[in-house]
């Protein structure tokens, strides 16, 4: 699998998966995407860039443990919801606020907190996955 | 009824927990005299709760609380009446005693802060128990002191006996927190309130009911195992392994009175029938005897007490079980001259160890001269144990004589019972009281001499309350007996006896009881090897029983283990698919309601049918393909073609994620393929084959069928008419799927982030505890040679 060409190319395609999967998680509201889907391709980035260069440039370039990023997700996840206690809803309400940054005005919300902590569990719950099995493969 | 004061009384009770919070750092900067400054709390308990004396001794009822789950009626509130202040002062008065104590038995223990911490949780939860209204605080309340007992008991964690004794308290009762639960839910369905002191007013409709003796079992099953009730008596002993100041606070004084506490509590409601009382005086009488009779037995002091506790829980079962007027009476005075004489002996004993180095009572004596204070305070626990004026014991033994004095047969049993009963309990009492004390001088391990102010302060105390009590008897009766027994009763009642004996049945049976006491002490020598040999000549008992059911536990699930899983992944595979095969198939067999077969559609586009083509050519390349690898590529065309499929009908986002799925199922497939190490292509014999085929195509079919009759049923668009039409409004979101996932559903979606997570950690581990031990051993620091033995087990 590590031909030339495929462990040249990999870092490029690598970033630009990633660089999609944040656009497609940030669209998502509107439009096909999300969380979920997003974190699948980013996924899918790591995982290409683990076969053709090793998992070790993979775990230096995430900088965290895979499980690690999984776990704060699932974190941030769970918190999205009780930031609904601050203004007096019930759990997992979902709360707007339009700051407006350069004239333009930019929808931020707790489901959007919500979507970055589906994205960020399965990208790193799928990544830890493939990486350990990629590991044994190498020796 | 009249609700004062609520925030005070939420802060108090919230008051040990505060403490247990600040005990450690507390006694790392005082050392053992943080115990002055934390008695503080129960000192202030204790002062709170006397402050409703005087409402409560006119009859009075205090409650208060707030709601805490409303919509499903449940709150937290408390309900102060003559019976649950009076357990409050014991818990309080007693504890503030017994963290003086501590600090004085564990001075200068490494952990003597996590003890304080410990005993002080289990203040809080026990206050709890006695003044929660609501059941299922209550509830939480009595595991909580299951699991602080746990703790305590379990305090010298080095030593397996502890260790042992622990757990096994908590099995015991914690499993009879369990029944405890299940009664008050069915006592609440049958009801319909979840309030003590709602539930007055329901006792017939509750011993009416059908299910009066599945709550009533229930309940019992959690009395019965809090207070050590026999058969279930063993835990109690065998949690002497605890400090001592943890025996004469919850192993005597009050957790294992919980039970009664609950037996009193609902005497109202449960009692009064032949059920009720038939059951508790003779499972109290069993345990009455039993316990004293395994008490004789035991050379330890603690264990000594311990089984006379035991004894006693039982006498206060039986008496609760009579109901009539004077036998609630005498279980008050008897429930209150326990604590204290049981909870100041306990002190005592340990008092000895702590001086002379052994609490064995054949290795001890002549201690009078070097530990007199504390012999003062030994005899005053035994007088008042004893019955003997003029202590509060006394009155107790009195009143439990004028109690059950009848002359039917069935009286006339329980009377010998108690008489028994009371005698070697007597026994006990001075043989705990004098053996060490008198007689010639026994060299002990340790030089004896007398203990400091922080350790006989406690028993000192209590035996000088029992004198009180008893010699103020109208003042006693007034604030304590009476409110409590009416409470117990659930009809206003008086209690009268003093210390001056009336000429009667009473006093001589008390006089018998004094007469055989005395003739058993003397012989208590032949008496103790009697009942060794009788021990060991049964050879059996509920102690063993408890090992041997927890081993039997241990075998049936190793042998269920076994058996659903072999450990062969093919036979998992068969029998997981064969499952859906038949839950899908099953139903529609069973009914014979078969979906209708669909007709070739009229106007099939050309590229639908190009989709429906490429479906095929990858089944064929899927059976055809030679090696594995290839394989698991031509499943993925399938992958895609459904992809395409979602797409062409208008679902982007399900195509989009089945397109990632796909890719990354064929990714990880391949990466597991490789490292299975198998052959590159399939050697399974002809007839594993077929087999597999026909699961294969079972499988198939029934989710083919399954489709086919789904979505002949009319559509219902209800649900897909509220998301378009509150998509955008209600979530501002365009994408429906995406607000479903993120807003609607949004809880949902974090339970199954969760299960993504957990099934990576698990898979994460599966593929670590393949690994070879030799690369693992080499690059792992951490690694201690215990932890091979473990993860061996693990991979088995």
């Amino acid at each position: 699998m590590r031909t030339v060409i495929f462990r040249s190319i990999a870092p490029y395609l690598t970033s630009l998966m990633v660089l999609f999967s944040i656009f497609v998680l940030l669209r998502g509201h509107n439009e096909p995407g999300g969380g979920f889907i997003g974190g699948l391709i980013a996924a899918s980035a790591l995982a290409i860039y683990g076969i053709a260069c090793g998992v070790a440039p993979v775990r230096r370039a995430i900088y965290f443990h895979p499980m690690a990023i999984a776990a704060f997700g699932l974190f941030m996840s769970g918190m999205a919801g009780v930031l609904s206690v601050f203004a007096s809803v019930p759990y997992m309400s979902g709360l707007w606020i339009y700051p407006h940054l350069f004239g333009v005005e930019i929808p931020l919300s707790s489901v959007l907190v919500f979507d970055v902590g589906v994205y960020l569990v399965v990208v790193g719950a799928i990544s830890s996955i493939a990486l350990a099995l990629e590991e044994r493969d190498r020796d | 009824m009249s609700a004062s004061a609520p925030g005070t009384t939420f802060i108090v009770l919230m008051l040990p927990f505060l403490a247990a919070l600040i005990a450690p750092w507390l006694t790392r900067r005082l050392g053992h005299n943080a115990a002055w400054l934390l008695a503080l709390a129960p000192v202030a308990i204790f002062i709170h709760f006397l402050g409703f004396s005087a409402d409560v001794a006119d009859g009075g009822v205090v409650t208060g609380g707030f709601q805490w789950v409303p919509s499903y009626n449940v709150s937290f509130s408390w309900l102060i009446d003559g019976l649950s202040l009076t357990f409050a002062l014991l818990i309080s008065g007693i504890g503030a005693l017994i963290i003086l104590y501590s600090g004085g038995y564990l001075k200068g223990h490494d952990q003597l802060g996590r003890f304080f911490s410990f005993m002080l949780l289990f203040m809080g939860a026990m206050l709890g128990v006695v003044i929660s209204d609501s059941f299922l605080m209550l509830f939480v309340y009595w595991e909580l002191t299951s699991i602080t007992s746990f703790l305590l008991i379990g305090f010298d964690h080095t030593r397996e006996a502890s260790r042992r004794a622990a757990i096994q308290a908590l099995v015991v009762t914690g499993g009879g927190g369990l029944a405890l639960l299940a009664g008050l839910l069915v006592i609440w369905n049958i009801t319909g309130v979840s309030q003590v002191s709602l539930l007055l007013s329901y006792g017939d409709e509750l011993r009416g009911s059908p299910f009066y003796l599945l709550a009533l079992f229930l309940v019992l099953g959690g009395a019965f195992s809090k207070s050590a009730q026999f058969p279930l008596h063993f835990w109690l002993p065998n949690a002497m392994e605890a400090p001592t100041p943890v025996s004469a606070y919850l192993h005597s004084a009050t957790m294992v009175k919980a039970g009664v506490y609950l037996l009193m509590r609902l005497n109202p409601v449960l009692g009064d029938t032949v059920w009720w009382e038939t059951i508790l005086p003779v499972f109290g009488g069993a345990t009455l005897i039993v316990g004293t009779l395994l008490a004789i037995r035991q050379t330890d002091l603690k264990l000594m007490l311990a089984y006379t506790t035991v004894s006693s829980l039982g006498l206060l079962v039986m008496l609760t079980g009579f109901g009539s007027e004077h036998a609630i009476a005498a279980a008050v005075l008897y429930l209150v001259a326990h604590s204290l004489f049981k909870g100041g002996l306990f002190m005592v004993a340990g008092l000895i160890d702590h001086e002379a180095g052994t609490r064995d009572v054949t290795k001890l004596g002549g201690l009078r001269k070097a530990m007199p204070v504390t012999f003062i305070a030994a005899l005053a626990g035994a007088i008042s144990m004893a019955g003997l004026p003029p202590f509060l014991g006394f009155l107790a033994k009195e009143e439990i004589y004028y109690a059950l004095w009848a002359t039917d047969p069935w009286s006339l049993a329980f009377v010998a019972i108690a008489v028994i009963g009371n005698g070697l309990m007597f026994v006990i009492g001075f043989a705990v009281a004098l053996k060490p004390f008198l007689g010639p001088e026994v060299k002990t391990p340790k030089h004896a001499h007398e203990g400091p102010a922080l350790l006989w302060l406690g028993p000192l105390t209590l035996g000088a309350a029992a004198l009180v009590a008893a010699l103020i008897s109208p003042v006693t009766h007034r604030f304590i007996s009476s409110p409590m027994a009416s409470a117990i009763a659930g009809a206003p009642e008086t209690v009268t006896i003093s210390v001056i004996p009336h000429m009667g049945p009473a006093l001589i049976l008390s006089l018998v009881t004094i007469a055989f006491g005395i003739i058993a002490y003397r012989m208590l020598d032949r008496l103790r090897a009697g009942m060794a040999w009788l021990l060991s000549a049964i050879g059996w008992g509920p102690d063993r029983g408890f090992d041997q059911f927890i081993s039997g536990a241990v075998r049936l699930s190793v042998a269920v283990t076994r058996l659903v899983q072999p450990g062969r992944l093919d036979v998992y595979m068969t029998v997981t698919f064969l499952m859906i095969a038949a839950a899908l198939i099953g139903p529609m067999a069973w009914y014979g309601e078969w979906p209708a077969m669909p007709v070739w559609p009229e106007d099939a586009q050309f590229h639908e049918l190009v989709v429906a083509a490429i479906v095929l050519i990858g089944l064929a390349a899927v059976i055809y393909a030679r090696d594995r690898l290839t394989a698991i590529v031509s499943l993925g065309i399938q992958g895609f073609a459904v992809a395409l499929i979602f797409m062409l009908f208008g679902a982007p986002d399900l195509s989009f994620t089945q397109f990632m799925v796909e890719t990354l199922a064929v990714v990880i497939l391949a990466l597991v393929m490789t490292r299975l190490k198998l052959h590159a292509s399939d050697h399974r014999p002809t007839l594993q084959k077929i087999i597999d085929m026909s699961v294969a195509i079972a499988c198939g079919g029934g989710f083919t069928l399954y489709l086919l009759a789904v979505t002949q049923q009319p559509f219902n668009t209800a649900l897909s008419d509220f998301f378009a039409a509150y998509s955008k409004i209600v979530a501002h979101g365009a994408n429906v799927v995406n607000v479903i996932i993120v807003d609607f559903r949004g809880t949902d979606t974090l339970g199954e982030i969760a299960v993504v997570m957990v099934t990576g950690l698990a898979i994460l581990s599966l593929i670590r505890i393949r690994t070879p031990r030799s690369t693992v051993a080499d690059n792992d620091p951490d690694r201690r040679p215990g932890q091979a033995v473990v993860e061996s087990r693990e991979v088995r």
